[in-house]
């Protein structure tokens, strides 16, 4: 699993991918509680994400709260079927805001 | 989805023998499971379901044959390797088994407790996530005792999948459901493997439950596999003993009179 992070129109994008599973998800959670903690508007590019679990799906659901609760954006983008398919699980994809691309984040 | 095992099953059994005592309970087992596919155990009572799946879950050891899990020999894997193992398989066991002193939440993360470290909040979302996905979301603060029967199967699926397992053992799901509780379990069931791609095997004496979420079924009858095969196929197979598991007829075996006799008197 790697992480890339990238500034781009007043959102810190955080791209994630290959497996996000049980060892990666508390380093993919400090990064994303860190940006928003450095009160950062955030993006998790999920697009090459090819499996993610429970935990690092809990690492968003974390991290869109703290968003919530401190006046941020926070939003999925490019959120790959596997990780789709996971989120419609528990129907979380009707709670995260969720975006095709980078771009789509000034509509939030 | 996780990456799959290089083995090509992600359950293999071979020439599998059980006792319990003198007395065979499982003759010559042979049976593989592909990752990702729904297996359904079915049988009668007493046909050697339960001890299959004991044997599966590495809880017996057999006296003859193997059994490999995700590539691994049960019998030459050492106490670490194993309990990696049981980190990647859930078991939802016919009766529950919550622990009756937790509620349903504290027994529903209990396994990321004892397994992870992962931080408590991430563990507690985790929790009710997974009691999101079995329709439980309002009820982890009630003790097990308070819940219905449907409830406690689904409280028990709901910890079985908190650490998202490649292999995931069903005891009886649809068993003392009423029809809609059942129906729905066996949705989810379906929905879990879609979304998850886990290896299921289901075991039931449910032919409507096996009909509906198998991928394809294996006929356990006095210890020994009458037939594995799809679900068609077994619908169609003209093995009477398998018709007469299909409609519910009593068994009609050939009785060898002096057998009989020696059982009742010992002479």
């Amino acid at each position: 699993m790697e992480c890339t992070t990238r500034l781009e129109n007043g959102f810190t994008i955080i791209a994630l991918c290959g497996e996000v599973d049980l060892h990666f998800s508390p380093k993919a959670r400090e990064i994303i509680l860190k940006h928003l903690q450095d009160k950062n508007h955030v993006l998790v590019d999920l697009s090459a994400v090819t499996y993610i679990d429970s935990s690092g799906v809990a690492s968003l659901v974390e991290g869109f709260q703290h968003a919530r609760t401190h006046d941020l954006k926070f939003a999925l983008v490019g959120v790959s079927k596997a990780a789709m398919q996971i989120l419609q699980l528990s129907r979380l994809d009707k709670v995260f805001p969720i975006i095709a691309n980078a771009t789509e984040a000034a509509q939030l | 989805m996780p990456a799959a095992s290089n083995s090509e099953y992600a359950i293999e059994v071979r020439n599998l023998d059980a006792h319990y005592g003198e007395r065979q309970i499982l003759n010559d087992i042979n049976l593989h499971v592909h990752h990702g596919e729904i297996m359904v155990i079915m049988g009668g009572s007493g046909s050697g379901k339960s001890t299959l799946l004991r044997h599966l879950l590495g809880l017996n050891t057999p006296t003859r044959g193997s059994i490999k899990l995700l590539g691994q020999d049960l019998a030459h894997n050492s106490e670490q390797a194993m309990f990696e193992l049981r980190r990647k398989m859930g078991v939802a066991f016919q009766g529950g088994a919550l622990f009756g002193s937790m509620t349903v939440e504290e027994n529903v993360v209990l396994p990321l407790c004892e397994h992870t470290e992962l931080d408590e909040n991430t563990m507690r979302i985790m929790g009710r996530m997974k009691l999101e996905v079995v329709n439980l979301a309002e009820f982890g603060d009630l003790m097990p005792s308070e819940l219905s029967g449907g409830m406690i199967k689904r409280a028990a699926l709901a910890r079985a999948i908190i650490m998202d397992p490649r292999l995931l053992f069903f005891d009886e799901p649809s068993a003392g459901l009423d029809p809609v509780a059942a129906v729905e379990l066996d949705e989810l069931i379906l929905r879990l493997r879609q979304a998850m791609n886990i290896t299921i095997v289901v075991v039931t004496h449910e032919l409507e439950s096996a009909f509906k979420i198998a991928d394809r079924i294996t006929v356990l009858d006095q210890g020994m596999i009458l037939m594995t095969d799809s679900v068609e196929a077994v619908r169609n197979s003209d093995n009477p003993r398998i018709q007469s598991l299909l409609n519910r007829l009593p068994r009609d075996d050939a009785i060898d009179a002096d057998e009989y006799m020696e059982r009742l008197t010992g002479i």
